[in-house]
């Protein structure tokens, strides 16, 4: 199971898959790897992402007008999982797209492409029985995302269901980028610390070098998602792989957060 | 194909399941205000004062009970079965989302609540949630599709009147689905100082329960009255069925009753083709939308159908969770009738009784009109008269050229 943060701070980069192609995804993914992404979170595009914000709402639309399709996505999951071994992969959609494909279906064809986990936003653990007895039947991480809004009994909860890393929302919101890491993320993540010894990584907002510094103080990973997307949205198909690949470098070295 | 998502355990009977469908499908950072919620709401039922003050405000502000009006005019020229129209067209503001607004609205009071924000289709939630929050001095945010805000744009008017901050939804289909999307963004974000109003039978447990309850005095009232002026139950009772909040309040207490039919009526659109109607009985599939497992009008890679329908209330591609159980238990029937249908019904209705109902409760008229002549003059039907059609005057306009 390939998720592990060697590098402090460990980086999760968000693709919204098919947008702009899924040569495109594929190639931004690699990219994005050799930069020194340690996860990635292939986003599965849907007509009606309700915790999104307008960056990754454009990037679905693009998506899905390009009629990229679960099992497309799965696809270019193989592919990244044949070129790169040692990266972590993560499924990263709304309910509905997989239950469509069918629970069962989608985790024995997740587990064969080489995907290390699944993230569903609007699947919380209350509802996961089923869910749960099939990602751990072929051996995928179930994440969960734990939110500051979560009390501590609902954080032990996500922490005794999620595999892999727990994602921390570092604020209540949907995606999108913001100014300054919120004060609420190093609150939940010292709470979920006394329920999971799995790394931590916060997301929501992060979009920055100097984000990122702040969230290494207290969490294993930043999660970059909307800033990326809206990078990918203003390159070509051509130039967006390298524009990621310059973009994830920036945001570890030191200098770049003193220097702000 | 219903048993794609279970409960944990199969033998728990949780709360905000009906069947297999309901339950709370939500991001995380919503979870705790569902809890609050349901919380709330438990506390508010069990209180006297809380039943007393809305029982005060439906009677004295919104005007129940409503008539159970016999539509002799209409039964005559039919021929068969006895009509009765239960007048919810006749409440304060024009329809039967006041008796939520006023419950949920009495709730976000009681909860600290400053700040309340809803979704809204034809616009009749969203009046009567402003309606609500004047009388609650409390602030209002309605979200609304672009599309329904030009094809309500009456009731746009009256909410800005009343206070309200109305927003436009310019994403998807700009209609229901999407002010949804919209209204639940906005939660997600104001969580800790916001009550999300929802206006319909929908959505993460508990609304799909605690929005049938504060309709639930729509069958109780049908129930006695039918019982004062005929002596025994109805044959069928007729309802709507966009999000499903007048038809569960119509239907409730019924549920028991095997030998009386309900009949649930979609909005058959323009089509029978996949983005021509909001009938989802007649070609959805169980799937997770906004929160609560249904029926869902969707491709076959799980993305949220487009739908159509001439009225606004009833253009949405989800069911209430509980309809959904109804249909698959046989306990409820669901039929569709067409734009053409419920045009045709407005006409009727206004011209043989003088009633002009909105046209969502037209396709309820709709099908008593086809089904009454197949009757007995023994057998009764009650159609729930859900909004008047005020609002749609400029849609009536223009499709029937007056």
């Amino acid at each position: 199971m390939p998720i592990r943060f060697d590098r402090k701070p460990g980086l999760v980069v968000y693709l919204t898959a098919g947008d702009p192609s899924l040569d495109a995804t594929r190639a931004i993914a690699l990219a994005a790897i050799d930069a020194g992404a340690d996860v990635i979170e292939l986003g599965v595009p849907f007509s009606d992402p309700l915790g999104d914000g307008p960056v990754i709402q454009r990037a679905m639309e693009r998506a899905l007008a390009h009629g990229t399709r679960l099992k497309d996505v799965l696809g270019i999951a193989r592919d990244i999982r044949a070129a790169r071994r040692a990266a972590g992969l993560v499924i990263f959609s709304y309910l509905n797209p997989i239950l469509r494909y069918g629970l069962k279906r989608f985790a024995d064809d997740a587990k064969a492409a080489g995907v290390d986990g699944v993230l569903a936003t609007d699947m919380i653990v209350e509802e996961a029985g089923e869910y749960l007895a099939e990602m751990s039947r072929v051996g995928l991480a179930p994440i969960f995302l734990a939110a500051p809004t979560s009390p501590d009994a609902r954080l032990e909860a996500i922490a005794t269901h999620t595999k892999g890393f727990v994602y921390a929302i570092s604020r209540t919101g949907i995606t999108g980028t913001q100014a300054a890491v919120a004060g609420d993320a190093a609150a939940l993540v010292a709470r979920i610390r006394r329920w999971s010894r799995l790394p931590v990584a916060v997301g929501f907002g992060i979009s920055n070098a100097e984000h990122v510094a702040q969230v290494a103080e207290f969490a294993d990973a930043a999660v970059i998602g909307s800033a990326i997307v809206e990078l990918i949205e203003r390159a070509t198909p051509e130039t967006a792989p390298d524009a990621v690949a310059r973009f994830i470098k920036g945001l570890r070295l030191p200098h770049a957060a003193l220097a702000r | 194909m219903a048993s794609i998502i279970l409960p944990a355990s199969p033998s728990e009977s949780r709360p905000g399941r009906f069947g297999v469908y309901g339950g709370r499908y939500v991001p995380e950072t919503l979870v705790a205000a569902l809890d609050e919620l349901e919380h709330a709401y438990a506390e508010a039922r069990a209180d006297a004062a809380f039943e007393a003050e809305l029982n005060t405000l439906l009677t004295d502000y919104a005007g129940r009970p409503t008539p159970l009006y016999f539509a002799k005019r209409l039964t005559e020229s039919l021929g068969g079965a006895k009509i009765y129209l239960k007048r919810e067209d006749l409440l304060h503001t024009g329809a039967h989302k006041i008796n939520n607004a006023l419950g949920q609205g009495l709730l976000a009071k009681r909860m600290g609540k400053k700040r309340v924000i809803a979704e809204t289709g034809a616009g009749q939630h969203g009046v009567a949630t402003a309606t609500v929050c004047a009388l609650l001095n409390l602030e209002c945010v309605v979200y609304m599709g672009d599309v329904d805000m030009e094809r309500q744009e009456l009731n746009v008017k009256r909410m800005k009147l009343l206070g309200a901050e109305v927003r436009g939804v310019s994403s998807g289909s700009k209609t229901l689905k999407d002010a949804i999307s919209e209204a639940m963004r906005d939660w997600v974000t104001n969580v800790r100082t916001t009550y999300y109003l929802l206006g319909s039978a929908l959505g993460a447990h508990p609304y799909p329960t605690m929005v049938r309850d504060f309709h639930r005095c729509i069958s109780r009232e049908i129930k006695s009255q039918i019982l004062e002026k005929e002596g025994r139950l109805p044959t069928a009772v007729v309802a709507c069925v966009g999000g499903g909040s007048n038809a569960i309040g119509a239907f409730y207490e019924f549920l028991n009753d095997r030998e009386v039919r309900l009949i649930g009526v979609e909005a058959g659109g323009r089509g029978t083709a996949l983005g021509e109607h909001a009938a989802r009985f007649q070609g959805g599939a169980p799937g997770v939308l906004q929160g609560t497992f249904s029926y869902v009008l969707q491709d076959e890679d799980g993305q949220i159908a487009l739908t159509h329908s001439v009225s606004a209330g009833l253009d949405y591609a989800s069911i209430g969770p509980e309809h959904a159980m109804l249909h698959d238990t046989g306990r409820a029937e669901y039929v569709s009738q067409d734009d053409a249908a419920a045009l045709d019904a407005v006409v009727r209705l206004a011209r043989t009784e003088g009633i002009l109902p909105a046209l969502e409760s037209a396709h309820a008229v709709a099908e008593a009109i086809r089904i009454a002549p197949t009757f007995s003059a023994r057998d009764i039907l009650v159609v729930n008269v859900s909004g008047r059609g005020d609002k749609d005057m400029g849609i009536l306009a223009r499709e029937l050229k007056l």
